[in-house]
Parts: C-alpha cells; structure tokens; sequence
C-alpha cells in the first residue's frame, strides 16, 4: 500500500533538521480533505449575504427591506441603523481611521457594504438583495489622486469633524532634505522620472469569509475565519464588539492563500459577528469573487515622482515625492509610527551620499485597504520606484544597468549598514548574488542575441533588478501595530515519548509551517520532524503573536521556535546531568542527545531525558517535571533577505504583446530550513509579480465603477504566462537571527516587476525610443508607447 | 427536482433546485468539499471534476444536467488506499501550498494523462492553463504532471 507517509524516500529526503523535506501537510490537501472556511458547516447555521452600493459616492436616502424580510426563507436584515444600536455602525480600521460597517449617511466606493440578509440557505440571502429597495443620490465622484486635492474634489470623508478636504494624512518625511539637495548639486547626471505603482489585489484563489458562532446561554464567541493574525483579530474583536477577549475563540483551519488580503478586519466579519449575538445562530458569510475584488484589501496605488542622481559613475542620491491613494477609509496596513510603511527603505541596495522621502496620502472614491501584497509594509513600492530610478539612470549613463548597481552597492564590509533613511541592515554581499544571476543569466550571451534579433528587427529586452527588503517586523522597541507589539509566541511539549507538539502564533495560508516548524524543532532537539506536530490557527491552542504577513513567519516565529527549542535542550541537559551523574558543564550536545565530554559513549538521548522527565525518577534540585517551554521572541532587528533578478521579455512587434520567456532569480534569505519550500515561495511570488508588471489591475473609470471585478478583468497570469523559473542561491546567514535565517516569501513579488518592467523598456528604448512605461505593460499599453504615447494606468 | 447520477461510483437521487450548480450539489448537498469554489466565472478552475470522464467546471454546470451521468472528484482517486501517481507527483515535485487549487489541478491533469500518456511540458501547460494557482506559479505542478506520467508509464510497463 502507497501513502503519503510511507512513499519511498531515501534518507537524505527525511532530514531531521534542515532540508529538502516534503510536507506533512499535502496528505490531506491531494486527498481534498483540506478544511477551508466554506467547508465548515454549524448546526442551525444561517447564510449572510451582502447588499452593496452600485454608486461610488451616493446619497442614501432611504433604504426599505420589507419585501426582502418577507421573502422565503429570510430570518433578519440588517441595516447601519441597527447596527447603531449595537454600537457597531462604524468600526476602527488598522491605521486608526474609521470605516462604515454598513453604510448610514452615504457611499464612498463602489462596492461598499450597505446591507447584511441572514436566510436559512445561501441561495435564498442572495435572491433577497434583489428585493431590498435603497434610493441613492449620486455625488460627483473621484478617484484619481492627483485630483484627489483640487478645490473643486467632492469630499468624501464629511463623517470626520474637521475634515475639509481629501487629506487622509499629512505630509510624512523621512531622510535628510538638505544633504539630499548637497548630493543633487554636487551630482554629474540627474534623471527624473513620474512612476506609478497601479492598485492590483491579493486576490488569493480562497475569497474571504466568516462563520460566527455566539453562544447567548454562554456568552461565548466562535469565529471560524481564514485570517492571517487570529490573535490579533481577537484583540479587535473585544475591542469593537465589546465582548471579552477570553470568552472569544478564533479557528483558522486551512486557508487558502492570503498575500496580504486576510489581514484586516472586513465588515462582512462584523456583520456575520452582530448577526450571531442578536440571532444567537451561527452565521456563515462567504464573499463572491467580485465583492473579494471590489472591496476587500487592494494592494499598492502609490503615485511617485523622484529624481535620481549620480557622481563618478556611482548612484549618489534620491528624492521622492509620492502621493497615497488609500481609498474610502484609511485601513492601510503598517506598523503604527509607519504611516508610509516601510517605504523609506527606498535607499535600496546602494550606498547613497543621500536621500529624501516624502509622502501625504489622500482620500478617493475607492475601496479601501493599501494592505501589504506578499509585501513588507510598502517595500515593493520603494523596491520598484529605486530600481526604475536606478535604470534610467543606467541609461541615461550610457552604463550597463549591472554595473552601475555594481558600481553603487553597498559593500559587504559596511554592514551592519545604516542607510540615510534610518535602517540598519544586517548583513549582505550583493555584488557576489549579483554576479551569480549575471553568471546564472549568461548575460554576455543574452545581450549579443539581443543585438542579433534586434538586427533582424525583432523586440527581444532584458531587465535587471536588484532588492533589499526589510522583514520580520517587528522590535517592540520599534514598532507596533494597534498598540500590540510585533512579537510571537511558541510554546513546545516535549511528551515522555519523546514526540512534541509545538505551539505558534504564526499562520500559514500555505506557506508549509507544519513542515518547516517541525524542521526546527528538529534540528535544534534532534527529535524527527515526523514525530513533532505543529499547532496554530486556533487562539485556543496557541500562544498570542501577530501572525503571518510581511515575510515575518521565519524571522519572529522560527526564532520563537528555536529560542523555546533551546529552552527545552537546557532543560534537558539539567536532567541528563541527573541521570548521568555529572555535572552539567561536562556534557555536551549533539542532535539529540547530550554526552559526557570526552566520554562520547556515555550519554542520554533526548527521548530517554523526556522519559524520565516524566516519570517517578529523580529530577534535579528545585526542578519541575516535565519537558516544555514557552517563549515570546522580541525579534532585535528586521531581517534584511535581498537577491538578484533578471528577466528575458519578447514582445510582439505586430501587437505588443510581452513574453516573459526566461526568468532567473537569485536570492538570498540567510540559512534556508526548507530549500524546497523556499523554491516554491520564490515561484509563486515570481508569477504573482510577473502578473503585477503585465496584467494584474484595478482600474475605475470618472465615476468610479470598478473595470476588473472578476477574473475575467482582473487577469492573473497562467500556466502559459509564467515561464520556466530558473533559481539560484547564495547564503549570507543573519546575524541576530537564532537560526542565521531571514524570510523569503515576500522577495519574488518585491524583486519582479522592476526587472521585467526593465526589460519591456530595454526592448523598445533603442527602436522606438521608450523610455518609461508605467504596469501592467498590457499588449495595448505596450502597443501605445511603442507608437509615442504612453499613457498611465488611469 | 429529482436527479440521479453516479458520483464515485454511487447512485445518488436527491431533489434539487434547477438552478442549483453542480458545484454546490457537490459540495452542500452531498459534503464533498475536496471540490472547490473559486471565482464565479469559469476562470479559476478550482472546481474542475469528471463530468463521464472529461474535465468539466462544476460552476458552470448545473446539477439537473447530470441526471443519468457519471461525476467523479477528487476523492474518486485514491482507491484501496492507494494514491492516485498524480497525487503522489503532486506531494513528490512539491506542486501545492495552501491547497485549494491543488483538486481542480489534479483533476484536470489525470484527465490529461488519460488522454495522453506520455505529454510534453508544453502539452501540460495547455491543459492546466484553464485554473489558476496563486501559490507556486506552475513549474511544480509541470513537474509533478511528468512525475506521474512517467511512474505511470512505468508501473504498466512492469
């Protein structure tokens, strides 16, 4: 018989510790007996079902459910008036603004929630929406944020005591303004450019939803809800619905796919949550792909001008001048004293004399979120605009993008690095990655085909990026969100078997965490990654932390889980000390077991300590039985993961259709636990980034309807849009890292759409004189700037 | 209204709405949640089952249309406690990570290997283009389809 757990593997497959081991949780996920949130059904529970506004900014005057409460199978509908007497009309968003849980006065996006039905089955919720009968009066819209300040804007935030304009907030700096204006004076070449970063979406393949279970009898709260930070969102939820924190249980179970999306608070979880206390049912609410894409946490909409400048042939300074559109709300998803984010790392990879940054955001007639897509904080657009910014002036140089980099990077005995905007890498060589990818690319090679098909007359471009991001927020010291430090917990149980379960507030959306958690335990314990079970998704059975986003598992998790791994091995050397009759200086450790130094056959094998740690025996002075430990980890610096990119487009001469036709990425995360998960991370985020710089994109016509709201618009690339990565590595481990390792998941995304964007422009500059193109570079956008006349997204 | 059909191999009847999809029929009336539900408009792929052995979009059929017809998923695949090879390639080349696309991917690539034993990677990117995996941008889930079609090839060669 062939199962998961006993397929062939030779033993250089089942490592224990790191390596390239397969994951534990594919058995139930090929098997389709993963448990996602629509898979879950509650006895007596109910369906929810949203009404939302057709108008971007509209008046409602007057909304009448009658003939929708008088429809089969239709138990309750809910409007903002009775969510008023809940208290639970508005709710906070992340970034200490407030949104509408259900719209009262008016709309201020296409989209917004309006009314919540509760019917006995999902078919029947969703056939009285069609019954509910508002009257709008439409307001002038807008949803460019250039226009976003003009006298004449509608303003849109009138619920906000003082609000006068479309001001979200105010202008925010970081860098040095007078050193920076020294650099560009002093400089040889200055280029400017006008770069936007369009809005594109998580859209992850599991759309968003809630089943909320309350308990009247109890006073108990069960949420089952794909969410990327369940503690976190337990803290909320005491907070917003005035219910306490221990009487609340939140269930992530299997979730599929997040990138970002599953972060906030959406107000279809608080109706789901209001509907359950007042009906004292479970209520299940699953949103469509449209209401996924029209109002659920949207990603980047940064709008950017910068100059660039160089001296001696060396990248010298940058200034940056951007403006935020964060929608309707403020719900953008950053560390507290972050109001742009992390967008200051925009210094990049170089070792500039200067640099200043500044950004104000706005207010317009669009959904709201500015969440992080497989992003730190706001690091994919600081990567994206240095890059560009780094190969215009490449070519305004007349240099060859690599050695300009080459010439400006910041060199590996510098670090740790302070950069002008105040972050302090850890550690790098970028020149070696650099070199690796040229070498990986066979660039020279590339570049005399490229110069060959451009002879023939055809389109052939080859682009180059090189990242630094910073992940693993955060330092309590230095940051927090919503006033909750930025820590994570675990909790390990080694049992008298010697097996273990270990507990993490981290949350997979299928990042591998029960494989790669169980590989650290392994390695730092030598107990089989098959013998430890990794627990989380359950705020029950887990310790607080604040989840999984911003490549923050490795860094602040994977160092929980090693640190309490640690606390255990210190713990079980005290009792081998014990059992071995010596003192615990003479022993020393080896995978899985501590030994008497110089005296290599007399040891105890980590099963054998945990035996004995629960038994009748003899514990060492003053200490408890048992073997466990529990650790909150302070992580004392983001990590700094970078990496190498270069991407090979076509382009269609006749239709200018892009073909990204190689794509070679080389990164560099530190000590890999999981090499083929690291692999695979890397894939994903290349095809998501290669999505972003083609064809991933929210757009909205003057009046503010949504263009992309299904699949159908909102094209996310395929099997045949993505080609055969080619990845390489090299290590530079993590210095304040327990385990040298740094995270990844995040890298492809951030590294991707400057070097195939790079390369769009490499293809058409010489031709037809291109020079800028902002994303998606669609066949038709592409088609434009090939004839002069680019255009921007909106 | 009534409707029959062989799912997995069972006679199922139960009385439907006309309008009910196969998907929901699938995944509310008879709990086989292994399908999935991803998009609204036939794009993703997440929902892909055997509809009398031919890859289908459960989401864009409707229940009442298989009255009389034979309907497989993915829990249809292992039998005996076996794993299907595309199962197995798919856990072998790493091909899933959060896993809701992996059925519909698995589904429409042992439709594939029925068809075509022996596919290039070229042939395998056609016949998964109709889903959508937001997780490992394909070249796993290439490599696993080629993984089973060479364990496959090889088992009936033996």
């Amino acid at each position: 018989m062939t199962t998961v757990e006993n397929l062939p593997s030779p033993s250089a497959e089942r490592p224990i510790g790191f390596g390239r081991l397969k994951r534990k949780e594919d058995a139930r996920f090929i098997r389709g007996q993963g448990n996602y949130l629509d898979d879950i059904k509650l006895p007596g529970m109910l369906y929810g079902a949203l009404l939302r506004s057709p108008y971007a900014h509209a008046k409602i005057l007057s909304i009448d459910t009658s003939r929708a409460l008088a429809a089969p199978n239709v138990a309750a509908v809910v409007t903002a008036k009775d969510l008023e007497t809940l208290g639970l009309a508005w709710m906070p968003t992340i970034s200490y603004d407030t949104q509408a849980v259900l719209a009262g006065d008016k709309v201020r996006f296409q989209g917004q929630e309006v009314a919540f039905v509760i019917a006995t089955d999902e078919y029947s919720a969703n056939d009285a929406l069609q019954l509910i009968d508002v009257e709008y009066e439409p307001l002038p819209a807008v949803v460019n944020a250039r226009k976003a300040l003009d006298d004449d804007a509608p303003l849109i935030r009138d619920d906000k005591t003082g609000q006068r304009d479309n001001l979200a907030s105010p202008t925010w700096e970081a860098g040095d303004k007078e050193a920076t204006d020294k650099a560009f004076a002093e400089a040889d070449t200055v280029v400017t450019r006008d770069i936007i970063y369009p809005r594109c979406h998580p859209a992850p393949l599991e759309t968003c939803g809630m089943i909320a279970d309350f308990n009247p009898e109890t006073g108990q709260l069960d949420i089952y809800n794909g969410n990327q930070a369940p503690h976190a969102h337990r803290t909320v939820y005491a907070h917003v619905a005035g219910l306490a924190e221990h009487m609340i249980r939140i269930m992530c179970n299997d979730i599929g796919g997040g990138f970002g999306n599953k972060v906030p608070v959406y107000p279809g979880y608080v109706c789901a949550i209001a509907g359950s206390i007042v009906a004292g049912k479970p209520i299940k609410w699953v949103e469509n792909r449209s209401e996924n894409l029209m109002s659920t946490g949207f990603a980047r909409d940064y709008v950017m001008h910068a100059d660039i400048c160089s001296k001696d042939g060396k990248v010298t300074g940058l200034r940056v001048d951007t403006i935020a559109d964060h929608g309707a709300f403020d719900s953008t998803a950053q560390p507290t004293k972050f109001p742009a984010g992390f967008f200051h790392i925009v210094c990049g990879s170089y070792d500039l004399q200067a640099a200043h940054v500044q950004v104000k955001a706005v207010y317009t007639n669009k959904a709201p979120g500015g969440v992080a897509y497989r992003c730190s904080f706001r690091i994919t657009e600081a990567v994206y605009l240095v890059e560009r910014m780094v190969d215009a002036l490449a070519r305004e140089m007349k240099v060859d993008p690599i050695d300009l980099r080459m010439q400006s990077f910041i060199g590996p005995e510098q670090f740790p690095y302070e950069t002008t905007t105040g972050w302090t890498y850890d550690s790098g060589d970028y020149a070696k990655t650099m070199q690796v990818a040229k070498d990986l690319a066979g660039y020279d090679d590339l570049r005399r085909e490229q110069a060959e098909k451009r002879a023939r007359g055809e389109l052939m471009g080859i682009g180059v990026s090189f990242f630094t991001e910073g992940v693993g927020a955060g330092p309590r010291k230095h940051m927090d969100i919503l006033g909750l430090s930025m820590n994570d917990g675990a909790d390990l149980r080694v049992h008298g078997t010697g097996k273990a379960v270990v507990s993490i507030s981290a949350q997979t959306q299928g990042q591998g965490h029960e494989t790669t958690f169980a590989q650290i335990v392994a390695e730092e314990l030598g107990i089989p990654p098959e013998d430890v079970t990794v627990r989380h998704g359950d705020t029950d059975k887990s310790p607080y932390g604040l989840g999984t986003y911003g490549s923050r598992s490795t860094p602040v998790s994977g160092g929980a889980v090693a640190v309490v791994s640690r606390k255990v091995r210190d713990k079980a050397r005290l009792i081998a000390s014990t059992m071995l009759e010596t003192s615990p200086d003479d022993l020393a450790w080896e995978k899985g077991r501590w030994y008497v130094k110089g005296d290599p056959e007399q040891g105890a094998l980590i099963e054998d300590i945990a035996a004995r740690a629960y038994s009748g025996e003899e514990m060492p002075e003053g200490m408890e039985g048992g073997l466990d430990a529990q650790v909150i980890y302070d992580p004392p610096n983001l990590t700094y993961p970078y990496g190498a990119y270069i991407a090979v487009v076509d382009i269609d001469p006749d239709t200018g259709h892009v073909t990204v036709r190689r794509f070679i990425a080389v990164d560099d995360c530190g000590v890999r636990i999981n090499p083929m998960v690291v692999d695979g991370q890397i894939h994903g985020g290349l095809a998501e980034g290669i999505g972003i710089a083609l064809m991933e994109v929210l757009t909205f016509d003057e009046e503010g309807n949504c263009l992309n709201s299904s699949f159908m618009d909102y094209l996310i690339p395929t099997s045949l849009e993505c080609p055969d990565f080619e990845l390489g590595a090299t290590v530079t481990p993590c210095p304040h890292h327990p385990l040298g390792a740094k995270g990844v998941g995040e890298s492809p995304n951030v590294g991707s759409p400057p070097a195939v964007v790079a390369a769009v422009i490499d293809a058409l500059h010489e031709t037809h004189g291109v020079d800028h193109i902002d994303m998606p570079c669609t066949p038709a956008r592409v088609w434009a700037a090939m004839q002069g006349r680019p255009e921007p997204p909106q | 209204m009534n409707v029959t059909m062989t799912v997995n191999g069972q006679e199922v009847t139960r009385d439907v709405e006309p309008r009910m999809l196969l998907v929901h029929f699938l995944r509310d009336t008879l709990d086989l949640t292994g399908t999935h539900w991803g998009c609204d408009t036939s794009n993703c792929g997440a929902c892909v089952v055997h509809l009398d052995g031919k890859a289908v979009k459960s989401c864009t059929v409707l229940a009442v249309m298989c009255d009389g017809h034979r309907v497989d998923t993915v829990e249809s695949l292992e039998k005996d406690g076996e794993l299907d090879p595309i199962q197995q390639g798919f856990h072998e080349q790493h091909a899933l990570q959060c896993g809701f696309c992996t059925p519909g991917m698995i589904m429409t690539a042992r439709a594939l290997l029925n068809e075509n034993p022996n596919p290039t990677d070229a042939e395998i990117r056609v016949a998964i283009s109709g889903g959508i995996c937001r997780c490992t941008g394909y070249k796993n889930i290439v490599s696993a389809v080629r993984w089973a079609a060479e364990h496959e090839r090889a088992g009936q060669e033996a």
